[in-house]
């Protein structure tokens, strides 16, 4: 039951969270500069995140950046496809490729 | 008339949204199986396992939460945490708002209960165009329903069969693939570029800090790198890089 509790707790806590400048906050009263920056969430973190994934490697997330990460082969493969083509399946099939490609020669 | 043409752009984006969430379902079926397997692996109930997905619905804080609860820490330390681990969650809500706030109050309790890294990422796409759709937010509801079923229906798989993808498949990593190509034409205009690679680098850097608290310092620096940039890379010189890129 006591596990039941934390669970609601955090649940409350995640939609808390999310529903503050949807629901309590109203846009409108941040700060103009803030709110002007909003447009560079998605880049940012997206960047992050994937650059995260990329070079913290392994079940032990060790840091990875040399030529053995196989996963940063196939994420500028990735880039170069989705800079040229615009295109989120070739995308993913191209890195996926390279990645399966790079993790078999090795 | 009108209704007529309201419920259909409602289907219609609805339906584009479901289908422009796809992709990433691929990276998100093996998280959602993982993260069954894990929690039944840690000793959680089935119950509490599905549980967890339904109420809090956030990949990171529910790992961290099962870990957490198997080393039996204190509750509360536990919502503080996962809390801690969604703090981004905050800009999305914010980064949305301006685009929904005609909608009323439980349209957007409903948005903001399914507002994910996967669904935002997607979501937010369909407010960068011109056209005048009156519907948008149905995308995005799309997006994001597509999103739930799919997570909730593999950590069931995960809970009754353990991660049923090879773990050499690597097809979690479908996921920042996605993410790439969703983010990178993207870096067509400059100052997303910058916000980008600062927030990559502070991400980077900060891989170690608990909590994942890296991840929200790099994106609050990537807005800041973003808004500091664009009176020198600018909107102008972004708008001519996109029209050299159409001509050729």
């Amino acid at each position: 039951m006591n596990l039941w509790l934390i669970v609601l707790g955090m649940g409350a806590a995640s939609f808390t969270i999310r529903m503050s400048m949807l629901v309590f906050v109203h846009h409108s009263t941040l700060p103009s500069a803030f709110r002007d920056a909003l447009r560079f969430v998605m880049p940012a973190v997206m960047t992050a995140i994937i650059l995260t994934q990329v070079f913290y490697v392994g079940d032990d997330e060790r840091f990875e950046a040399g030529l053995g990460n196989e996963r940063l082969a196939a994420a500028l493969a990735a880039a170069l496809v989705a800079w040229l083509s615009n295109n989120v399946w070739l995308t993913i099939g191209v890195g996926m490729a390279v990645l399966w490609l790079a993790q078999w020669a090795s | 008339m009108r209704p007529y043409t309201d419920h259909m752009s409602r289907r219609s984006e609805f339906v584009a949204g479901v289908r422009a969430e796809v992709p990433l379902l691929l990276g998100v079926a093996p998280f959602g199986m993982a993260f069954g397997a894990y929690a039944i692996e840690q000793g959680l109930s089935p119950a509490l396992a599905m549980g967890m997905s339904v109420i809090v619905f956030g990949g990171a804080s529910q790992f961290v939460g099962t870990q957490m609860m198997a080393a039996g820490e204190a509750g509360l330390l536990i919502v503080l945490v996962s809390a801690l681990v969604n703090l981004r969650h905050m800009l999305y809500s914010a980064s949305l708002a301006p685009h929904v706030d005609h909608l009323p109050v439980r349209w957007r309790t409903l948005l903001a209960y399914m507002l994910t890294d996967e669904a935002y990422a997607v979501g937010i796409q369909r407010y960068r165009g011109d056209d005048p759709s009156v519907s948008k937010h149905w995308y995005v509801f799309g997006a994001m329903v597509a999103l739930a079923v799919t997570w909730q229906v593999t950590t069931a798989i995960g809970i009754a069969a353990g991660a049923a993808v090879p773990d050499s498949w690597s097809l979690e990593f479908a996921l920042p693939l996605t993410f790439i190509a969703i983010v990178v034409p993207e870096f067509r205009h400059r100052p997303a570029l910058a916000a980008g690679a600062v927030a990559g680098l502070v991400a980077v850097l900060g891989f170690t800090w608990p909590y994942r608290t890296g991840l929200f310092a790099a994106a609050l620096a990537g807005m800041a790198a973003g808004l500091a940039t664009e009176p020198l890379l600018g909107a102008r010189a972004g708008a001519g890089a996109d029209e050299r890129m159409e001509a050729a």
